[in-house]
């Protein structure tokens, strides 16, 4: 990164951030979001939101639901251009490019920020060719053997080969709930994405298997900046190092998961995490 | 009884009749049970089990139901054992009728009985045994009619005795009305039994006739003329013309049910969709008309272009006037419709969360479509092409008109052929006796037809219904 | 900007301006608009196929709801139309002949020339026989008109009609120069007339030169209702053959000319037939006028006078069988498989058999009619009680499967609450689902019913296809139904049969469209949303 984009960076960063205290944690900016507004129809679900999404650690949204925090992680790969009636307005940057603009291509961006669904959805394919799949289209691997190595990878890293290595080619909806999601994280990350995002990846999952995929969100914090949206307290203040407060529409409070969860500002955020509303 | 008033009454309108009596006595039944129940009531013996009024539809009940099994009995059979006992009567003259003659004979009785006696007062013959029909059919439907009367009075005087204050006349009423719902819905059952015993036992007699080895593999049909009953050639036109119309509609139609559930917007299925839906609706026989007005024309025209071209030899394409082609081109484009709708509902059922992921790996949209949404689909959509091939094998006016009746094994899809369909209406329409094999082979040809059909229909459904079962 | 912060991976695009993924990326999207391409032209194919299909019908049927008229004013003479006594009506409604005499007899002073040449039965052929039925009907019911004059339009002959439209040849029509002179000869025992004129005729020459060396064809001249068929032709003067009129009427003035591109024997009317209802033309005794005729005569064997209306009645009648068959019994099936039936092998039976009933090709059910309903049972022939009866069991899945879907979307909460508060199942059916659903149900209903209208296959197979000329009066006459009519009508060997065809294709279409938006108006109008 050049001088100049980076002291561009630094400024806008420090404009945004709602606790400038809690900013950097060590890390660079990575998702950088800029007084965005959503509606779908007549109906606004953001207001004027903007945050910094740190590279290399796991960001994690909690709110009530309905209050938006979906809808906001479906603005960072422009999720929300397939629903006909949603209209996005702001910047987002990724490493400073604007992915809302004209010259982006809502394709390209997806090959970058990777996602993760509430309900584990593999593709009715065998279990190889769901994680082959991102590579084939971005045409990442140029041979077989690459895209043996990629599959291989990661669904290691998805801790998932020891189960599947000799099943690769029976169908993914044949794996256990818990499966099919790490099933789905593999495929994400086998494009190598720089963002994952992971849209309440537990909800149908049972305790075990939710464990697994938090210590596997928790390996996976090494490599790549992780957006999580959560409805469990427990599990945001498990997994993530910093949190953003969500409440009918707006950021209500943004910060190192410890603050938030310990000393929040807002009462709002107290009121919610004591369990008076939500 | 005066055979004149017998007459007379043979003149009457049955159906009215039937309802008249049946109605008269329902009536009277249910004003009679009410009643009765509001007797109950004043005579103080207790509270009711149930409401008056279901005393009243009790009886009604019982008094109506006897009456119309009798009288829907003499609906079925009335005319034939009226006809009977006149066949048994006939002098011996008529001995030397064939059963066809004397058949087409009763029928033209049958007829003029049934207008003024000033039509028929021709032969003198004829109008002896018209008369003498007219006498016996009035003494069937008096009899039938006082058989109804007796039957509803039988019922009456039944639940006349058995009302009573404790009687739990509503629970009764139910349990018919219960068991009347059942024999509608086991009506569907009877007209597939109908069906298929029509068929087998028919198939059973031309069998009986014509091996049916000859039948299904023989290669010369000449049913008209009662002389070779070989069906390959129907079957194969058959064939062929499903397929040109599959070629045209499964392209045609799933891209059409791709385009409008993935991409239309809402404003341009409003308007599509209800479109693709008058295809479905415009009548076969419109569209056979459509085929030999427009597209056979056409398809000739083109043919004869084809084979006026220098390197082309001369007489290479048949180009009939009724051709294979211009048939399957339109039957193609009335299963347009019938494909795209069900490939859409289909489509739809695949989870949006099928659609994310996918879009979510930064696919596009017609990858996603061809790599994740139509392998998910594809049970159902092979299901839809499965029942648009039966609809294409079983259909018939376009055919008729447009594909000619020459049955023949060729590849020129501008020559005339023909198909199981067309054999069955060439061989059924007109007068036809029930003991040739001419006729019965329509009959075989049907039952083929049956089974083809029934055996796509059960495979799409069973497919559909397991497709259904994983997505719900 | 193209390195990064984060440690590269792999050879994934690691921005957005990676050329190799631009590349890849731009060969994708052509992809995708191929694809939709596609689809858009899937669908363009459906909807063109749709305009020439409405076209084509529809201006055929133009032609067929007008037709044109020749009027006559007829002394009706008793010993001509009521030879058997003027008081016997009975006989005057069918005596065909005696009053198709007077029409003869009109045409033949009219046109002298046609018995001088023997060709009375050439002349006769501009009004068909039948033609007068309704002249001799209505002077049945008031036989006083005998003895007066009566004015009657009868109906031209179909192919002078088709001619007349123009559908026989493309005609192409000039005027010539002035006749400056016409002169009489006779020429190997014909008559012939010159016509000369200075340049008059150049076009005429040249016309004459194309049909020649073409299929060959006719050239007519007319001036005012004299007519002249072209024997020969030169630029200065050209020799005729008389057809009707007189010579006097060529001296002086233009001459209309006709060419028309079809040899005399390839065409199913004559030149001297053109000739001389080009002359009734130019009497002003020919019009064109709605063909109502169409609406409101039965079947006939001849185009011009034959009509849809016993063919609209038999299909009412089958309709009201097919409806009194299929709706009840559908309705009760389907509340009997929704709201009763116990889940058990005969359900599943029931409902497996019912689908697949729905997908029988209807001329299966025209089987089972022939073999159950004629055979079996000795139902009448031809008669639209078999038809209702055959229809109302092809429709009968089609109504089951709509009322069940509507018995569906009732929800369940409105039976807990009937059940609550202690109604019985079947009161709760009757009192409660059954009237959310009647929308639901009858939309389905008439939708159905719609479908059995245009159904032709199975009556066919029960002989509805025999030809009725009467209208029928009840379900058990013989009778035929609209869209076999339509079936029949198209395999009619004359070419005005097709015009006929169409227009009879629009009456079912509108009837079909019509019970269509009644289906529409009941599902908006009382159709609830849960």
């Amino acid at each position: 990164m050049s001088e100049t984009e980076n002291t561009r960076k630094d400024t806008l960063i420090s404009q945004v951030t709602v606790t400038p205290s809690a900013d950097t944690s060590g890390y660079a900016t990575k998702v950088d979001c800029k007084h965005i507004n959503v509606s779908y129809g007549d109906k606004q679900a953001i207001f004027d939101i903007s945050m910094a999404i740190p590279e290399r650690s796991v960001t994690a949204f909690i709110g009530p639901s309905g209050c938006g925090k979906s809808t906001f992680l479906r603005c960072i790969n422009r999720m929300n251009d397939t629903i006909e009636s949603a209209k996005v307005e702001g910047q987002i940057f990724i490493d400073g490019e604007d992915v809302n603009s004209d010259h982006i291509d809502p394709v390209l961006l997806r090959s970058r920020v990777g996602m993760v669904f509430q309900k584990p959805n593999p593709f009715p394919k065998s279990i190889y060719d769901n994680i082959a799949y991102g590579p084939r289209i971005h045409g990442i691997a140029t041979s077989r053997t690459d895209l043996d190595e990629i599959v291989e990878t990661s669904l290691t890293r998805a801790g998932l080969w020891d189960e599947v290595k000799d099943r690769l080619t029976q169908p993914g909806t044949g794996l256990s709930g818990g499966q099919q999601q790490r099933l789905c994280i593999a495929r994400a990350i086998a494009v190598s994405p720089e963002v994952i995002l992971m849209d309440e990846p537990c909800s149908a999952l049972d305790p075990i298997a939710t464990a697994r995929i938090e210590e596997l969100i928790d390996e996976l914090r090494e490599r790549f900046c992780i957006v999580i949206v959560t409805h469990s307290m427990q599990q945001a203040a498990r997994v993530s190092q910093r949190t953003a407060f969500f409440h009918l529409g707006k950021l209500v409070e943004y910060g190192d998961t410890e603050t938030v969860f310990t000393n929040p500002s807002d009462d709002r955020t107290s009121d919610y995490i004591t369990g008076r509303f939500g | 009884m005066g055979r004149d008033m017998l007459q007379s009454i043979g003149h009457l309108p049955m159906v009215w009749m039937a309802f008249a009596v049946l109605a008269a006595t329902g009536c009277l039944a249910f004003v009679a049970g009410r009643s009765a129940a509001m007797g109950f009531t004043a005579a103080g013996t207790g509270p009711l089990n149930s409401q008056p009024n279901y005393h009243g539809y009790y009886t009604a009940m019982c008094a109506v139901v006897p009456a119309a099994i009798i009288l829907l009995g003499y609906g079925l059979f009335g005319g034939g054992i009226a006809r009977g006992l006149l066949t048994g009567e006939l002098p011996s003259g008529f001995a030397d009728f064939s059963p066809i003659q004397l058949e087409q004979y009763l029928d033209r009785v049958r007829d003029a009985s049934q207008l003024d006696a000033a039509a028929y007062s021709g032969a003198q013959l004829f109008s002896a045994v018209t008369e003498r029909y007219l006498t016996l059919s009035g003494g069937v439907k008096l009899s039938a009619l006082l058989a109804a009367l007796l039957a509803a009075a039988g019922g009456f005087a039944y639940a006349r005795s058995r009302l009573a204050g404790s009687f739990r006349a509503r629970a009764q009423v139910e349990r018919g009305v219960e068991i009347m719902l059942f024999l509608c819905a086991a009506i569907a059952i009877a007209t597939t039994l109908g069906i298929v015993a029509s068929l087998f036992f028919e198939s059973l007699r031309f069998f009986a006739q014509i091996p049916v080895l000859g039948f299904l593999f023989g290669t010369e049909w000449n049913a008209q003329t009662n002389a070779d009953f070989g069906a390959v050639p129907l079957f194969f036109g058959t064939f062929i013309i499903s397929l040109i119309a599959m070629c045209v509609a499964a392209p045609i139609g799933l891209y059409a049910a791709i385009y409008l559930s993935e991409y239309a917007g809402p404003g341009v299925r409003a308007w599509v969709k209800p479109v693709l839906e008058v295809l479905a609706g415009i009548p076969t026989v419109v569209y056979g008309f459509f085929a030999i007005l427009v597209v056979a024309p056409f398809v000739r025209e083109g043919a004869l272009w084809l084979n006026a071209l220098p390197f082309i030899p001369d007489e290479f394409l048949a180009a009939s006037s009724t051709n294979a082609l211009a048939a399957g081109l339109v039957m193609g484009v009335m299963i347009i419709p019938f494909v795209s709708s069900l490939s859409d509902d289909v489509i739809n059922a695949v989870p949006q969360s099928l659609r994310d992921g996918a879009y979510a790996m930064g696919a596009t949209k017609s990858e996603t479509v061809k790599q994740v949404i139509m392998p998910a689909a594809l049970p159902g959509v092979i299901a839809a092409l499965l029942l648009a091939v039966s609809r294409a094998i079983g259909e018939t006016m376009i055919v008729v008109m447009a594909a000619g009746l020459r049955p023949q094994i060729t590849a020129d899809p501008t020559a005339e052929i023909t198909t199981i369909t067309v054999q069955i209406v060439s061989l059924l329409t007109g007068d036809s006796e029930f003991d040739s094999p001419k006729t019965l082979s329509a009959f075989a040809l049907g039952f083929v037809l049956f089974l083809m059909t029934l055996v796509f229909n059960l495979i799409a459904l069973r497919v559909v219904q397991k497709y259904r079962e994983k997505y719900d | 900007m193209t390195d990064q912060t984060a440690p590269t991976r792999a050879t994934r695009p690691s921005s957005f301006n990676d050329e190799a993924a631009k590349k890849r990326l731009r060969k994708r999207n052509a992809a995708e608009r191929r694809f939709k391409f596609y689809g858009m032209a899937a669908i363009g194919v459906a909807l063109a196929f749709l305009v020439l299909f409405v076209f084509s019908i529809g201006s055929q049927a133009l032609t067929a709801f007008s037709h044109h008229k020749i009027k006559f004013d007829l002394p009706l003479t008793a010993e001509t139309v009521a030879p058997e006594g003027v008081g016997d009506t009975a006989a005057i409604a069918e005596n065909v002949s005696g009053f198709y005499q007077l029409v003869r007899e009109n045409l033949a002073e009219r046109f002298p020339e046609a018995a001088a040449d023997g060709r009375e039965r050439e002349l006769n052929d501009l009004v068909t026989r039948l033609a007068v039925l309704p002249m001799a009907r209505a002077t049945a019911e008031n036989p006083g008109r005998i003895g007066e004059t009566f004015a009657y339009s009868a109906a031209l002959s179909d192919d002078l009609d088709l001619y007349l439209k123009g559908a026989v040849a493309p005609e192409t029509r000039f005027k010539s120069g002035p006749v400056t002179d016409v002169m009489r000869t006779l020429q190997n025992g014909e008559k012939r007339i010159v016509l000369r004129g200075d340049g008059a005729f150049d076009r005429i020459v040249s016309e004459q030169a194309a049909l020649r060396s073409g299929e060959g064809g006719t050239i007519l001249l007319q001036s005012e209702t004299s007519i002249a068929r072209l024997i020969d032709s030169s630029p200065d003067g050209v020799s005729v053959e008389l057809l009707t009129g007189d010579l006097a009427g060529f001296d002086g003035p233009r001459a209309d000319v006709r060419v028309i591109p079809l040899a005399e024997d390839a065409r199913n009317v004559t030149d001297r037939q053109i000739a001389w209802t080009l002359a009734l033309k130019e009497d002003g005794r020919l019009s064109r006028g709605i063909n109502w005729a169409l609406l409101s005569n039965a079947d006939s064997t001849f185009p011009e006078i034959a009509g849809v209306l016993a063919a609209i009645v038999g299909s009412l009648f089958t309709m009201l069988i097919t409806a009194m068959i299929a709706i009840p019994i559908g309705i009760s099936a389907a509340i009997y498989l929704e709201e009763y039936a116990p889940k058990n092998r005969v359900t599943d039976l029931i409902e497996v058999n019912i689908n697949n009933l729905a997908a029988v090709p209807s001329i299966v059910f025209g089987l089972l009619g022939a073999a159950v309903f004629l055979n079996f049972l000795a139902l009448p022939r031809s008669a639209p009680l078999v038809g209702g009866l055959v229809l109302g069991l092809l429709t009968l899945p089609t109504v089951i499967i709509a009322s069940r879907a509507a018995l569906r979307s009732v929800p369940p909460s409105i039976r807990s609450a009937a059940l609550g508060v202690g109604a019985s199942k079947t009161q709760t059916v009757l009192h409660h689902v059954l009237p959310l659903a009647a929308p639901g149900i009858m939309t389905g209903a008439i939708i159905g019913m719609a479908r059995a209208l245009g159904e032709t296959a199975p009556l066919l197979l029960i002989g509805m296809v025999a030809f009725v000329a009467e209208v029928p009066s009840g379900p058990t006459d013989e009778a035929t139904a609209l869209p076999v009519l339509i079936f029949k009508w198209s395999t009619g060997a004359e070419r005005a049969w097709e015009p006929n065809t169409a227009a009879a294709i629009v009456v079912l279409l509108t009837f079909m469209v019509l019970m269509n938006a009644l289906a529409v108006f009941v599902r908006r109008r009382f159709e609830r949303r849960w």
